[in-house]
């Protein structure tokens, strides 16, 4: 490939090149040529072409992000973020590509290295949780389409509806991907991930509030918009938290109540952004409108203290997702199974209510 | 450089909700027709609303991947993909005649040729046949059957119930079966008494959905008594009243259906003639009669 790097950068000439430390500026036929600050001249194609091949990395650096990665600005960067390009010299980074670059995105591990001297890249992709698994322990897949169907289910076999919820499947890797596959197995793990990050990054991520967002639903969801009464923004706040959660997505919440509006809830710490609420979010709230239109009644329950912490217990448990994880003769854990069993063979009468109290008095 | 979005609605709770659409769509990928193709969703990801933003191309042909022209064709995705000025008079449709309009996206900059949905183009009449053959395993079927195309009704919508009509008129005309119905879920004539609609001993049911789900797993085969739950499923075909049903699931699950989509491109000017060429020899009755 040096040859066909040299034959475009000597072309690409004409018009002066600047990038990643390689300065090439044409002057009244002949060529400036600075590398990493050292510069020389070239009276001549041929000159040029002898004077930068004695500095190849920067020649297939080059023709890799001008001829080889892919040129939709969005995925170009997402590339240079991967390997670090803006923050390292190309000496630096060729010496670290050798042995392979890993960046981590939602829960995917990504890494970069050089296969060749020609400055091919090669993209592996897994799980971050199979960081040390043995290559030949992983399902080995070459085709980027088939990311859609591992982010289908998580490692229990449950659906997932919300592809950047953290229950990504582990078990496989993409071993060998080009620059184009990689971004297109990502956009299939975490679709408009990378085109958001971008967006964000440029200044121009166009954030579509709570406010907004529920104004603009029609049919079944309209019904959101009045759970705005002008009552502030609390509700939301209680959304943001059951949903937007680090531990249950890991986006990065950018939206707010409003423009004038911050939610008090903090947006996480992922990678790339959320720019509106989802459709699972709109989904629960137009639940949440209907039940939060009822007004609330006096109910008296008599509880000793340990069952009023067991019930909060349970609730923890279920909140956050932790039930499958209390092991089956762990009588110590309030939201244990046999605990909550006797809880409610004390506590419910027949027809399930509560220390026998109805819910409709 | 062009590109198809194929827009559908997807689930949050069935996952096979969104199998066909992945599956029509990597026919057309493997066409090579378009330089991209991408799959979008109301209720899965990518959504509506970001899906545009993930196409490099700057001219992109937006497919709808829905049975009929209504609520989520006329505002939901022209709402959603931010298409300017858009207005359903634009498509002139009496509710089954949806051509297609260019309009820029509002957030992209995009040029987008959105086109009606698969569900009311002519070409459906024949994947609701190729249906008939796969689930008969016969590429002639016809005479001495009778054919019942199956809808929602009009609940939310009342070109729902056109597109069934149309496409049961249409395929009624060509004379191949004994007896064509458009039948219902909620309305008459009703999907229950399905045997009473029909004098052919054998009935063809086809319900057009776009995927298998509650409906055409559940509600469809008990209404019809093909079982009494659906857990224990039914044989095909299955005795009923003296006629023997041969029920075929969501038209939306025949391979041909990629020929669909490719039609609504093509009729909004996509360069696809070729790719149609190659996805009917794949998924048409020629590649069905083979197997």
């Amino acid at each position: 490939m040096l040859d066909e790097s040299l034959d475009a950068l000597v072309t690409a000439a004409n018009d002066g090149i600047t990038f990643d430390g390689l300065e090439v500026t044409p002057t009244n036929g002949s060529y400036t040529v600075a590398v990493d600050g050292e510069s020389a001249t070239a009276a001549t194609d041929a000159e040029l072409r002898s004077l930068v091949s004695d500095h190849p990395d920067h020649v297939t650096n080059w023709y890799f992000w001008h001829a080889v990665a892919p040129q939709k600005q969005d995925r170009w960067s997402f590339l240079r973020w991967l390997e670090g390009a803006n923050e390292r010299a190309v000496a630096d980074r060729y010496e670290r590509l050798e042995a392979g670059i890993v960046e981590t995105w939602g829960q995917l591990r990504i890494e970069v290295a050089l296969v060749d001297t020609d400055g091919n890249r090669r993209y592996s992709l897994r799980h971050e949780d199979d960081a040390g698994v043995p290559g030949e322990e992983l399902d080995t897949h070459t085709d980027p389409l088939d990311a859609r169907t591992l982010a289908k289910h998580d490692d229990d076999g449950r659906y997932r509806p919300l592809k950047t919820a953290p229950s990504l499947q582990t078990g496989w890797q993409f071993p060998d991907l080009t620059a184009d596959q990689v971004v297109s197995a990502v956009d299939f793990f975490y679709p408009a991930t990378s085109s958001n990050w971008h967006k964000e990054r440029e200044g121009e991520l166009d954030v579509s509030h709570w406010h907004e967002t529920v104004e603009r639903q029609t049919g079944i969801y309209g019904v959101v918009e009045t759970w705005d009464r002008g009552e502030g923004y609390e509700h939301v706040n209680w959304v943001a938290e059951a949903c937007c959660d680090d531990s249950q997505c890991l986006k990065r919440r950018e939206w707010q109540y409003d423009e004038e509006t911050e939610l008090d809830i903090d947006g996480g710490d992922g990678s790339f952004p959320c720019r509106e609420p989802c459709s699972l979010v709109i989904s629960a709230a137009r639940k949440w409108t209907k039940l939060e239109g009822e007004q609330p009644a006096t109910y008296e329950f008599e509880l000793t203290p340990s069952e009023k912490e067991q019930i909060e217990a349970i609730i923890d448990a279920v909140a956050e997702g932790k039930t499958e994880e209390i092991r089956e003769a762990d009588v110590y854990d309030d939201a244990n199974r046999y605990r909550t069993r006797f809880l409610r063979a004390k506590l419910f009468d027949d027809e399930g209510n509560l220390c026998g109290v109805d819910t409709e008095q | 450089m062009q590109a198809l979005v194929i827009a559908a609605h997807g689930s949050h709770l069935n996952a096979g909700s969104s199998t066909p659409t992945f599956e029509h769509a990597d026919t057309i990928r493997a066409a090579g027709a378009f330089d991209e193709v991408r799959e979008s969703f109301w209720k899965e990801e990518p959504p509506f609303r970001e899906v545009l933003r993930t196409v490099d191309a700057d001219e992109v042909h937006v497919v709808p991947l829905f049975i009929s022209e209504g609520y989520f064709t006329e505002q939901v995705i022209p709402r959603e993909f931010r298409l300017e000025g858009w207005d359903p008079e634009q498509w002139d449709s009496d509710g089954t005649s949806a051509s297609s309009t260019t309009l820029p996206a509002s957030d992209t900059g995009q040029t987008v040729h959105y086109c009606g949905p698969v569900g009311t183009h002519d070409a459906m009449s024949d994947v609701i046949v190729q249906r008939a053959e796969s689930v008969t395993d016969d590429p002639d079927v016809g005479e001495g059957f009778g054919l019942a195309v199956v809808g929602h009704g009009t609940e939310r919508n009342e070109n729902s119930a056109k597109a069934i009509e149309y496409h049961a008129q249409e395929i009624g005309e060509r004379g191949r079966f004994d007896e064509v119905k458009a039948l219902f879920m909620d309305e008459d004539p009703e999907i229950d008494d399905v045997t009473e609609y029909f004098e052919s001993e054998d009935i063809v049911v086809v319900p057009l959905f776009i995927a298998d789900g509650y409906h055409t797993e559940e509600d469809i085969p008990e209404d019809m008594g093909l079982t009494d739950d659906y857990r224990t499923g039914y044989d095909v075909p299955t005795e009923v009243d003296g006629h023997r049903i041969w029920y075929s699931g969501a038209v939306g699950t025949e391979p041909l259906m990629a020929d669909v989509v490719l039609e609504r491109a093509a009729d909004a000017g996509a360069d696809v003639t070729d790719a149609i060429e190659q996805v009917k020899a794949e998924t048409g009755s020629a590649h069905a009669s083979s197997d």
